[in-house]
């Protein structure tokens, strides 16, 4: 049982675990003074003979107070997580000079397109791969995602990525992971018998890495 | 108010017609009959529902090792006892699907509705007998059909309860046809079945309201049903809508849903989640209902703040229409649409604060009485406040990028709809158990009940939260297929052996239904020293409910007043200074 978050390694991952801690801290507190309250309350006036419970039918300044406290922590909460959102899934959010990916999913796996040397996508040197992605540390990149056949989502934890890809309307995804390494790609979204082995697998390279790595993919890798 | 509608069968006397078998138990027009019908029915499905889930939480537990008994499925479900994973599928969409449609839902809104809304306004009868008989009548096929699904080729439809299209609309992506094809047909007659209870309910709490049922002295419980039947009849039609539609996309090269031929994905979450938020409403507030009538009774205490607590019912009503997109913030609509409506759903806290607040603010300084309806309503109220916490972080469009579709909505879900509303089901059956058979219910197997399912519900669905937290997705029949999910498997384990107790312990409440049924303790008019007019009349009721018309002198909720001696003030009781209500006070036989 565990309240921390798996490691983030993307630009935009501290920013949505940090409204998860305040959250977490608040809710937290709320839950402890609540059950707690609960509890006293069903110790202290247990029901004892000979006693009778105090007539009271409410009381609206209480009833004002504990509408007003919620209230004002959900607004707060609500704007931050509103300013945030704008930052990575607004439709002006995809950072200018992003390295762009095709990808297509499809029952059950994934087909990234990869942009070629020349680091521009539809020109002779793209090279497609089944279940693997490359992309460069400490770049945008960003994901033109299509779904052949019915509603799959893009998820890395990781990253703190996930985005449904709906046949007919497609995604755009962008992120920039922050460090290397190799990290799994899911389907999020039920997608039938084998959605549950829908995997690929991010590999984070280097920039230096990433441009020998590009180089020794020729062209003819697109053969799956 | 308005004096007619009377329902025929009942005008003139309320002692038992001599009515054959048939017309009296099976066909039956009596609104009690019918709420115990219903009873049966959803107390079945209830428990096939947890059976299919024990079949998940095998396949969670102990991947791809046979499970115990697995021989005798076929193999085109589970060769060799293994689970294939499109029946895990089906496990999950029938689990689902069972437990909302013909468990929850039913026990809350036709049984309590049925047997309570008339016994509680002082009514001899629904509105409209025959049609609620329709309803109860409509909703056995839905559900022989629903099961049907396991038998037919292709297997039952797998794409969830909440049926995503384009996979629920073309057999091409799963292989299922008819299992998907009845499941919707059975969704469809269903939901006529709520329809005419829905309209029945109104008309009854409008209309049928005894001298003295002024708005404001009806139960919460009442108040509740009302606006929850308000909300069934609008959005139920919505689900039917869809669902043919989808049939037709299913059958008749329709593309309403198919991006290829034109269609709209989009537009089935929209359409569904436009019925399936409501719907959630329409699956706690009538638990909030009654665990307001219960706390108000155990704690011997006025309900604090009765006012602010049927605004808050109302409130939440009209909210649950206008959030239905936070169900979709990942989906890939317009993100300027999500914070839109994080912000409605944030805004569903305060009531929902106001009423924790105020079931507690009715327990303060009460002398609380622990019966078994008691410990199943504190129960919820510490289940739901979990509940509603946890959604907090769901309601975060931001963070829902990380948990959307993980174990942490399933924990959410698992809170408010077994921790909410099963555990006010479980209060409201045994604490209206005595009235509905005239026998009580053995409080120490109720005890021994409660107390297992309370802690392994919650070693169950508590850990759920940090598999969120760790990115499991839900959903998935092999989490070891994934690197990163294998150190949550010992969790996986646990809370499967959690489950499997769990559903184990309900056995109890089986044995305590049944034996009290047989030779419980017989119950006298008001075994629980309550104030509502259901009190009034004998354990059970006979038919048509009263001999004279109740008359209603009070709100519902006076414990302990100090104006008389014992620590109950029923609201039919006359005191000296009490006038006689308006004769045109309600049902017109006064």
């Amino acid at each position: 049982m565990s309240w921390i978050l798996p490691e983030g390694i993307s630009t935009f991952a501290a920013d949505i675990d940090l409204i998860y801690y305040w959250i977490l801290v608040i809710t937290g507190i709320v839950f402890v003074v609540v059950e707690g309250g609960l509890l006293w309350f069903v110790i202290k006036y247990r029901a004892r003979p000979g006693r009778k419970a105090y007539y009271i039918q409410g009381n609206t300044k209480a009833e004002i107070i504990w509408s007003a406290i919620p209230a004002v922590t959900v607004v707060f909460i609500g704007l931050w997580s509103a300013i945030i959102w704008d930052d990575i899934k607004g439709r002006d959010s995809v950072p200018e000079g992003s390295l762009a990916y095709d990808v297509r999913a499809e029952q059950f796996e994934w087909h990234f397109t990869h942009a070629g040397v020349d680091g521009t996508l539809g020109t002779a040197d793209d090279f497609q791969l089944r279940n693997q992605l490359h992309v460069p540390v400490n770049q945008p990149v960003v994901l033109n995602a299509t779904a052949e056949d019915v509603i799959h989502a893009f998820f890395v934890p990781a990253l703190r990525v996930k985005q449904d890809i709906v046949p007919g309307l497609g995604a755009v995804i962008w992120f920039e992971a922050t460090s290397t390494g190799e990290y799994e790609i899911a389907c999020a979204e039920l997608c039938g018998m084998g959605h549950y082995r829908m995997r690929a697998m991010l590999t984070i390279h280097t920039q230096e890495e990433y441009s020998q790595w590009l180089a020794s993919q020729s062209p003819v890798a697109t053969a799956e | 108010m308005a004096t007619s509608a009377v329902p025929l069968e009942h005008s003139g006397h309320a002692e038992a017609h001599e009515l054959s078998f048939i017309r009296k138990y099976i066909f039956s027009t009596d609104h009690k009959i019918i709420g115990i019908q219903f009873l049966l029915f959803s107390l079945v499905f209830l428990l096939v529902g947890g059976i299919l889930a024990t079949m998940m939480r095998w396949q969670l537990g102990f991947p791809n090792e046979p499970m115990p008994g697995g021989g005798l499925f076929p193999e085109t479900m589970a060769p060799g006892g293994i689970l294939l994973p499109e029946f895990y599928n089906s496990l999950v969409t029938m689990h689902g699907t069972l437990m909302v449609f013909f468990a929850i839902m039913p026990l809350l809104v036709g049984v309590f509705g049925n047997y309570l809304i008339p016994l509680k306004i002082g009514a001899p009868d629904m509105a409209f007998p025959r049609l609620n008989m329709a309803s109860f009548w409509i909703a056995v096929p839905a559900g022989l059909l629903m099961v049907a699904g396991f038998f037919v080729e292709g297997g039952h439809a797998g794409a969830g309860w909440t049926a995503y299209a384009p996979l629920s609309a073309d057999p091409e992506w799963t292989g299922v046809h008819a299992g998907q094809q009845l499941w919707l047909l059975s969704l469809a007659i269903i939901g006529l079945s709520s329809i005419l209870g829905a309209t029945n309910y109104i008309t009854t709490v409008v209309n049928l309201r005894a001298p003295g049922m002024t708005w404001f002295r009806l139960p919460l419980s009442i108040w509740a049903l009302f606006i929850t039947s308000i909300l069934v009849l609008l959005a139920i039609p919505i689900l039917s809508g869809a669902a043919i539609m989808l049939y037709f996309d299913q059958t008749i090269g329709t593309h309403f849903f198919d991006a290829t031929d034109g269609g709209q994905p989009l537009l089935w979450q929209h359409l569904f989640w436009y019925f399936g938020h409501p719907e959630v409403y329409i699956l706690i507030l009538p638990a909030m209902g009654f665990v307001s009538d219960i706390i108000a009774n155990g704690s011997r205490k006025p309900v604090f703040g009765y006012d602010t607590m049927v605004w808050a019912i109302v409130s939440i009503g009209f909210l649950g229409w206008v959030v239905w997109g936070h169900h979709m913030f990942q989906s890939g609509m317009n993100p300027t649409l999500g914070t839109v409506f994080m912000i409605s759903t944030f805004f569903i806290a305060v009531p929902s604060a106001i009423k924790v607040f105020n079931w507690m603010g009715t327990m303060w300084r009460g002398n609380i009485r622990f019966h078994v309806p008691m410990l199943h309503a504190v129960a919820f109220v510490a289940m739901f406040v979990i509940g509603g916490l946890s959604g907090v972080f769901m309601a975060s469009n931001t963070f829902d990028i990380y948990i959307h579709d993980t174990y942490f909505i399933v924990a959410h879900i698992h809170y408010v709809l077994f921790g909410g509303s099963l555990f006010a089901i479980f209060g409201a059956i045994t604490f209206w158990y005595p009235k509905m058979f005239g026998k009580m219910m053995s409080p120490l197997l109720g005890k021994i009940h409660f107390w297992l399912t309370f802690v392994f519900f919650n070693l169950a669905f508590f850990p759920m939260h940090s598999l969120g937290i760790g990115g499991h997705m839900r959903r998935i029949y092999d989490p070891t297929q994934y690197e990163f999910l294998q150190p949550l498997q010992p969790i996986n384990k646990f809370i499967s052996i959690s489950v499997f107790i769990l559903v184990a312990s309900q056995i109890f409440f089986a044995i305590a239904f049944i034996m009290g049924w047989f030779n419980g303790e017989k119950a006298g008019e008001n075994p629980w020293e309550d104030n509502g007019l259901e009190w009034s009349t004998p354990s059970p009721p006979p038919h048509g409910n009263w001999e004279k018309t109740p008359h209603v002198y009070r709100g519902p909720y006076e414990f302990s007043s100090p104006l008389v001696e014992e620590d109950y003030l029923p609201q039919f009781k006359k005191l000296d200074g009490d006038s006689e209500p308006a004769a045109a006070g309600g049902n017109g036989r006064g």
